[in-house]
């Protein structure tokens, strides 16, 4: 397998972002999934979305572990650092990263196999800690890479190409974070750019713990007849509750948000999210609320989708640590250490 | 038996009945009457209710081992009357609490039984069952004093020390340790023949663990994210570089922290940790032991591979499985020396003891980023958990940390194109750069076939390429480790080959050795790979005696593999019981093989 650049036309058309540069900026290299993989459209949405935060690239991490899904920082903005970890274990790479350098955009590409099953301790933990980043999950009921066994996320009667249907309990990304404390909990569909494209912007500009839960079938695997995680599946049983615009500080807000079903919120970093409401009770502030609508919703048969869950008053990892603003990376090394004279002080109590 | 500042007190209580504070009292009062000590703890993998000892080996001549006797046994916990009584050399004594009627265990005409009514006196002066119990450990300090001619006035001093804040306490541990000291004057013949006397042996010294040290060392090393997971023996390591920070890395203006340690679910996020927080440039540890590394061994294979600094301690203990957690072993030599699947080695240090905790500290990370590679600090818990008297610590001003090859934004600005693993210097180092510093900087960290430039690849010729010039590297690191610590004693034919903690032992035995007309050369190497020197010193020898601490002569195999050493020459001398290696055992096998016809 090479990679074979993408030749870069710019064209003179493109929409350019504040920065200058058009969403080419983005991209990285040839995907090397399967043709119709939901992941690539996750790729794509991923580049929308930080073309239109301005990111600058190179102050962007890419974090993965292993799989398919894992694979896709490669794909998206060349410019931009990534980390291809080992399998299972992306969370408490970006946790280390994330304490060295706090002025970075950490944004993490895993799958339902990767966080679901060998990483579900680093999964859980990151959220303990609200790591300020955004958790992508590529969620497709399989472990792609190892050519399409049940994932921990299948659902019961699930049926695999062959053999008999999942029988065991599925773990549900999105309520397991809402159970673990997660401060920003949205599920979309890898199909639904329109949606997906928000709520990756709203994620990565949260402070505190975003997970992404995105459906994103795989066409190799478990995209049959009987899947309940195939593309025909999701479309006829997905349902938006409560979906949001992102408003660049730039922008004002539109008053074209009826009263009711429209509420602005405003993130820690000055932005403002404003939640456009499907199911107009619904609302996504309250944890009690959040485990209803899921649970009611996954017993019913239907995939809830949209923001599902934001608490933007809960300190990140930094702030509950009572770390200094500077990148620890950055801080000079003279005031680490307090000096030889200090040295010879502070051993008098083992004389 | 009279011999001057040639004792060995050990104490056997109970675990969680508070004796340690008391031990140490009485150590540190030695030293401070410029006598050298050794403090051992033999404790067990308990919080409450099993035994422990506590080991005070006076040495005036300055030894930094455990002894291989037991002069006066304070027994303390009825559980272990039996062994204890038996462990004392004759001549020696045993001190007892003679509040209830004498054990019938407690007999032996060889050695002197010193009842002291401890429980029975502290009850008379001190209220409540906690104070009781803590008092008469100060109380048997008191009536050892006595027996040693140990000096009051400075153990009161030591008491004013600690007490500073609490005056009361000052008057109530005063007490204590004269219901002791003149309950053991009235009764018993003191001092005994076998004492300490004031000398002038501690000046410039202090008496610290190497886990403290090791803590320490990071924090001037400029170590700003730790990451851990509890495990004994290595907890306190962390404990001591978060002490040491809360006190010296808190930003004076904001009162915020400069430094970050993480409590990690396990140790398989502790090291991810580590390779994060070092691939975005900080400088990274964590503090484990055996199992620890086994859970660690994936992301250090990806860390050798990737090519990202990490600064690991293995505090060693018992292995295999969970072995036994407080005991002492040198057995992951070669779990770290290979840790992980495929081809990997790894740089290891090797300190001997606390003080070369704390140096070898800033050099690990140092090293670490110079060769951009996992770099394993492998202690023991001889070393990280006991009192070991070394000189007083000291700090070069003139230290910058080596951050190794990275290119800054200007280097970036500069150039053309930025590829990470191209050895653009032909040492099989290449150069890297930090996130966030400059667009040109960026590239993409994979643990699968990349090719010199930093793209993926599954293509043999490209991956060769890359693994190859990884042995450059090592070639280059060899030059780059600590050299070993060599001594010619004479013409000698045979040697002693040994590291980390065996080193006091081994000097010993060599000193020993030498008063038996045995002559041997010495060398204690500090780091994996081995150093030329290495290999021309066994080169030297007929014999070399390899003494360490594990069963399957472990650096041994380290030696033949790594510089194709002479196994025929290499005479393993190994010592695995869990217990620190003494120089009575060194001194043994030296001499059992001269007895099979081994050359001296
Ligand atoms: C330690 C370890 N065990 C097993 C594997 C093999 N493996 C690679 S990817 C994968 C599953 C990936 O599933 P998922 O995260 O759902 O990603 P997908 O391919 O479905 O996107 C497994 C088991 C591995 N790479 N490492
Ligand atoms: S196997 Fe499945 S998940 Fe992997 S690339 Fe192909 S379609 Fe995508
Ligand atoms: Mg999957």
């Amino acid at each position: 397998m090479t990679y074979i650049a993408k030749p870069k036309i710019s064209h003179p058309s493109l929409p350019k972002n504040q920065l200058g540069l058009t969403t080419r900026d983005y991209e990285g290299v040839v995907s090397t999934l399967c043709a119709g993989c939901g992941h690539d459209s996750v790729t794509a949405a991923l580049i929308q979305a930080v073309f239109e935060l301005d990111i600058e690239p190179h102050m962007l991490a890419k974090m993965s572990g292993i799989g398919c899904s894992s694979k896709t920082p490669a794909y998206f903005v060349s410019q931009a650092h990534g980390f291809n970890s080992v399998h299972g274990r992306m969370p408490s790479v970006t946790t280390g990263a994330y304490a060295a350098n706090r002025d970075m955009t950490y944004v993490g590409v895993s799958g339902d196999g990767d966080s679901l099953s060998i990483g579900v301790g680093q999964f859980v933990h990151a959220i303990r800690r609200n790591l300020n980043m955004c958790y992508l999950i590529e969620n497709n009921g399989v472990y792609g890479l190892t050519k399409g066994q049940f994932s921990a996320s299948a659902d019961i009667g699930s049926k695999p190409k062959k053999g008999l249907p999942n029988q065991q309990e599925p773990i549900d990304p999105a309520s397991a974070a809402l159970a673990l404390g997660a401060t920003y909990i949205a599920r979309s569909f890898s199909g639904d750019k329109e949606q997906l494209v928000p709520l990756i912007k709203g994620a990565i500009m949260h402070s505190g713990f975003s997970l992404v839960d995105v459906i994103s079938p795989c066409v190799t695997f478990n995209d049959h007849e009987g899947s309940t995680k195939s593309y025909a599946h999701t479309r006829e049983f997905y349902k938006h509750v409560a979906n949001i615009d992102y408003i660049h500080p730039s922008e004002e807000i539109k008053a074209s948000y009826a009263e009711g079903d429209a509420m602005p919120i405003h993130l820690h970093g000055g932005d403002t999210i404003v939640l456009r409401k499907v199911d107009r009770a619904y609302d996504p502030t309250s944890r009690a609320e959040a485990f209803k609508l899921l649970r009611e919703r996954y017993n019913a048969g239907e995939i809830t989708t949209g923001l599902l869950y934001v608490n933007d008053e809960r300190a990140e990892m930094h702030e509950l640590m009572h770390n200094i603003d500077t990148p620890l990376a950055q801080l000079p090394y003279e005031g680490l250490h307090p000096g030889s004279d200090e040295l010879r002080k502070l051993q008098s109590r083992y004389r | 038996m009279a011999s001057i500042n040639d004792v060995v007190i050990k104490i056997g209580t109970v675990n969680g009945t508070g004796s340690a504070s008391a031990n140490g009292l009485l150590r540190k009062a030695i030293f401070r009457m410029g006598v050298p000590v050794v403090g051992k703890n033999y404790f067990p993998s308990n919080i409450q209710g099993l035994p422990t000892w506590y080991e005070i080996r006076v040495t005036g001549d300055g030894y930094s081992c455990r002894s291989d006797r037991v002069d006066m046994m304070v027994a303390m916990n009825a559980q272990t009357y039996a062994r204890d009584l038996a462990e004392v050399e004759p001549g020696g004594c045993l001190i007892y609490d003679s509040t209830w009627p004498r054990s019938r265990l407690l007999n032996r005409d060889d050695i002197t039984i010193i009842g002291i009514p401890l429980s029975k006196m502290c009850n008379e002066h001190f209220d409540g069952a906690r104070a009781r119990i803590l008092m008469k450990n100060i109380a048997y300090v008191g009536a050892i004093a006595a027996l040693l001619d140990v000096d009051l006035e400075i153990i009161k001093s030591l008491l004013e020390e600690t007490f500073s804040t609490k005056q009361h306490l000052i008057a109530s541990n005063m007490e204590a340790i004269h219901l002791g000291y003149d309950h053991a004057s009235q009764n018993f013949p003191c001092p005994l023949p076998a004492r300490v006397e004031k000398m002038d042996a501690t000046k410039g010294h202090i008496v610290i663990d190497g886990n403290t040290a090791a803590g320490l060392g990071c924090m001037y090393a400029g170590a700003t994210v730790g990451a851990w997971y509890p495990i004994t023996p290595s907890t306190s390591l962390m404990d001591a570089f978060r002490t040491f920070c809360s006190r010296y890395r808190v930003d004076p203006e904001t009162g915020k922290r400069t430094y970050c340690i993480i409590q990690a679910e396990d140790e398989l996020a502790a090291i991810g940790m580590v390779l994060g927080a070092s691939w975005n440039g900080a400088r990274s540890f964590t503090p484990t032991s055996g199992p620890g590394i086994s859970l660690m061994s994936e992301f250090i294979g990806f860390a050798y591979y990737a090519e990202i600094p990490a600064v690991i301690f293995d505090v060693q203990r018992t292995g295999p499985s969970t072995g036994m957690p407080t005991r002492t072993q040198q057995c992951d030599l070669i779990s770290c020396a290979y840790a992980s699947h495929g081809d990997t080695k790894h740089v290891l240090l090797f300190p001997a003891d606390p003080a070369e905790c704390f140096y070898m500290s800033p050099q690990a990370f140092d090293l670490a980023e110079r060769l951009q590679t996992p770099v394993m600090v492998l202690t023991d818990l001889d070393i990280g958990m006991n009192d070991w008297m070394i000189p007083e610590l000291e700090w070069d001003e003139s230290y910058v940390p080596d951050r190794g090859k990275v290119y800054d934004a200007e280097d970036l600005e500069k150039m053309e194109k930025f590829y990470r693993y191209l050895d653009v210097d032909g040492d099989g180092i290449t150069y890297r750069t930090l996130p966030g510093v400059h667009p040109k900087g960026a590239y993409f960290t994979r643990g699968s076939g990349h090719t010199k430039l930093g793209a993926y690849t599954e293509d043999s010729a490209e991956y060769q390429e890359v693994v190859d010039r990884l042995l450059v590297k090592w070639e280059t690191t060899r030059t780059m480790v600590p050299d070993a610590e060599i001594r010619y004693s004479k013409f000698n034919k045979a040697a002693i080959l040994t590291l980390g903690s065996c080193d006091g032992a081994c000097k010993e035995a060599l000193d020993r050795l030498e008063q038996q007309k045995v002559g041997l050369n010495y060398c204690r190497v500090k780091a994996f790979p081995f150093t030329a020197a290495v290999r021309e010193f066994i080169d030297q020898h007929e014999v070399v005696y390899v003494v360490e601490q594990n069963r399957d002569a472990q650096l041994r195999t380290l030696l033949i593999n790594d510089i194709e050493a002479d196994q025929k020459k290499l005479v393993p001398l190994l010592h695995y019981d869990g217990m620190p290696i003494n120089a009575g055992s060194v001194v043994a096998g030296v001499l059992e093989e001269i007895a099979k016809g081994r050359a001296a």
